[in-house]
């Protein structure tokens, strides 16, 4: 490696991880002034467990997350095996459109679209509005992950299994679904933390006593900074990065074993 | 063999409940919203005049037609402020775009050149951001470079500046949020491209007597330009709608139709004017898109 690529990538992680680094360590502060640094105090974080409003927004958020993540699962994974399995079939550029769109559709639209929906049949505002639009917009990145892995699939595996008599439903819960698991299960951790994330598309689907933590925390956040606010941010960091590389060891032990298990 | 009909069947299910998922919840709502942005504003619930009136029959779909018209466009075409931030939401994006491009491509280079053991953790350094709430990444940079943020008070302490220099809130600031924010975007898919450089053409040229410039032009760039334009589409695409990043870091004054949107719909509640500016937002991005689709289609057939 030379002395520019080096410096690239110091470079680089530094500015994708000081902002985050500052916020943790300002979490931190004793002063309520943010940018004067008034000793080390938990003190906000204490403050936190009596704000009732922004538990009871972090509670919808993870029961939205939980439902619209596993739903999307479902029907990502349809799509992903719809588009690398089926050949071409009648509407099948239509449906790959839809599938992509979304993904740098800018989220403005989708949520205005959504409402528009939601008020045009007439539907009651709330948890639900907004976990079907979380599902409908995650299951598109679920797709695109699942798909990744199905055109590295070998083919033949699924083949051999219908040869020797499975039925499709049979071949796809015994040969497809444990070898494109680890992708499965990415995705579905992808729209977990996509819902939770979600501002957009929850401001404009959401009604009475829906309202979701990143609702909560951009009304906040547009009045300006608050160790209050760094606390919840730290919390929510905290949680998401541990998710993400528990799994991640998970899957690298279950390749290891997998291809321990290969060898022997 | 199972029986052919029961397969054709199953294939049938795998296909329709998600095509029939996502008609219904974009396809649908677009012509809602193309609907909307041709009716007027009315002072009720919902606020805006209603859809086709079915019990009506043919008399209802006449005076839906009849009921058609392009005030919103003509409102929305003859205010400055509009097409001014059409062109800022665009500009802004496409100046990010090329930040990114130049920001993105030394990471994903240097990536490529690291030790192979590296590699995993280099990529998942890149990720980890991207799965982090995008809402406080932006939220970050607020305490940054508020007038007495962190940013400024290193550089009057530091002796380089005098008084503190007002970044928030103007669109330099938007653009930092937005080269910051998306940079697993345009990193991910460089480093896709460029892990499949041989090195051995690179020493080819250096071989044949190329300098490391022109080899560079001659090998490296072109063997990256699919995952540069694949980056740059995922970048620009959603920039130029983006909310967020112009709402927190944006000054007044900065203009984006993401924003616009947002304010015609929240606070001024006219849902037939936000519903224009959004098929008008589609407008513009009809053809960057295509040419997303068609690069994934493309990269899908080369895998598959």
């Amino acid at each position: 490696m030379t002395y520019f690529n080096v410096t690239s990538l110091v470079l680089g992680f530094a500015f994708l991880y000081l902002p985050i680094a500052l916020l943790v360590i300002y979490s931190f502060n004793d002063s309520r002034l943010v940018s004067v640094w008034g000793g080390f105090s938990t003190r906000w974080y204490r403050e936190l467990w009596q704000n009732e409003a922004l538990l009871e927004a972090a509670w919808v958020t993870v029961r939205v997350a939980l439902v619209s993540s596993t739903a999307a699962t479902v029907l990502g994974t349809m799509a992903a095996l719809a588009l690398v399995r089926f050949g071409r079939f009648r509407g099948r550029t239509l449906f790959a459109g839809l599938v992509y769109a979304p993904l740098v559709m800018p989220e403005v639209i989708l949520g205005l679209s959504l409402l528009l929906l939601f008020v045009a049949v007439g539907l009651d505002r709330g948890f639900w509005t907004v976990t079907l639009a979380h599902i409908s917009f995650t299951m598109c990145f679920v797709a695109v992950v699942v798909q990744s892995r199905l055109v590295t699939f070998d083919r033949s595996l699924e083949e051999a299994a219908m040869d020797l008599g499975a039925t499709p439903l049979r071949t796809f819960y015994s040969v497809t679904l444990p070898i494109i698991f680890p992708a499965v299960a990415a995705g579905w951790l992808l729209a977990f933390t996509l819902s939770l994330d979600d501002l957009v598309l929850a401001s404009f689907t959401t009604g009475p006593g829906a309202t979701t933590l990143p609702m909560r925390i951009y009304s906040q956040v547009r009045l300006g900074v608050t160790p209050e606010i760094n606390a919840v941010s730290t919390i929510f960091i905290a949680a998401v990065t541990l998710i993400v590389i528990a799994a991640s060891l998970a899957m690298k032990r279950q390749f290891v074993a997998e291809r321990n298990g290969a060898r022997t | 063999m199972p029986d052919p009909q029961t397969r054709i069947r199953g294939r049938g299910v795998v296909v329709l409940v998600p095509y029939l998922w996502l008609v219904a919840f974009f396809l649908v709502p677009f012509l809602i919203v193309a609907r909307i942005s041709l009716s007027d504003d009315v002072l009720a619930q919902p606020p805006y005049a209603p859809l086709l009136d079915w019990s009506a029959g043919l008399g209802g779909l006449r005076d839906f037609i009849s009921g058609l018209d392009f005030e919103n466009y003509a409102f929305v075409s003859s205010d400055s402020l509009y097409l001014q931030s059409y062109l800022q939401s665009v500009w802004i994006a496409a100046l990010s775009t090329l930040l990114l491009m130049i920001v993105g491509f030394p990471i994903a280079y240097g990536m490529t050149r690291a030790p192979r053991s590296w590699r995993p953790l280099l990529l998942m350094l890149v990720i980890l951001p991207f799965w982090t709430s995008f809402l406080i990444r932006v939220y970050a940079w607020m305490g940054i470079l508020s007038r007495e943020g962190l940013l400024n008070q290193a550089l009057i302490g530091a002796g380089i500046l005098d008084e503190p220099l007002d970044i928030l809130a103007t669109n330099a600031a938007v653009i930092l949020g937005i080269v910051y924010s998306y940079l697993p975007f345009m990193v991910l898919p460089l480093y896709a491209a460029l892990d499949r450089l041989d090195e051995s053409l690179l020493e080819a040229a250096a071989d044949l007597g190329a300098p490391p410039v022109r080899s560079f032009w001659l090998v490296t760039f072109p063997l990256a330009r699919p995952g540069l334009i694949a980056g740059a589409l995922l970048c620009f695409i959603p920039a130029v709608g983006e909310f967020v990043i112009p709402d927190l870091l944006g000054g007044s004054d900065t203009l984006m139709i993401g924003r616009m949107l947002w304010t015609e719909f929240f606070s001024n509640r006219s849902w037939s004017i936000a519903a224009t500016i959004a098929v008008l937002l589609l407008i513009v991005l009809v053809v960057p898109m295509a040419i997303y689709q068609n690069v994934q289609a493309r990269s899908l057939e080369r895998r598959g």
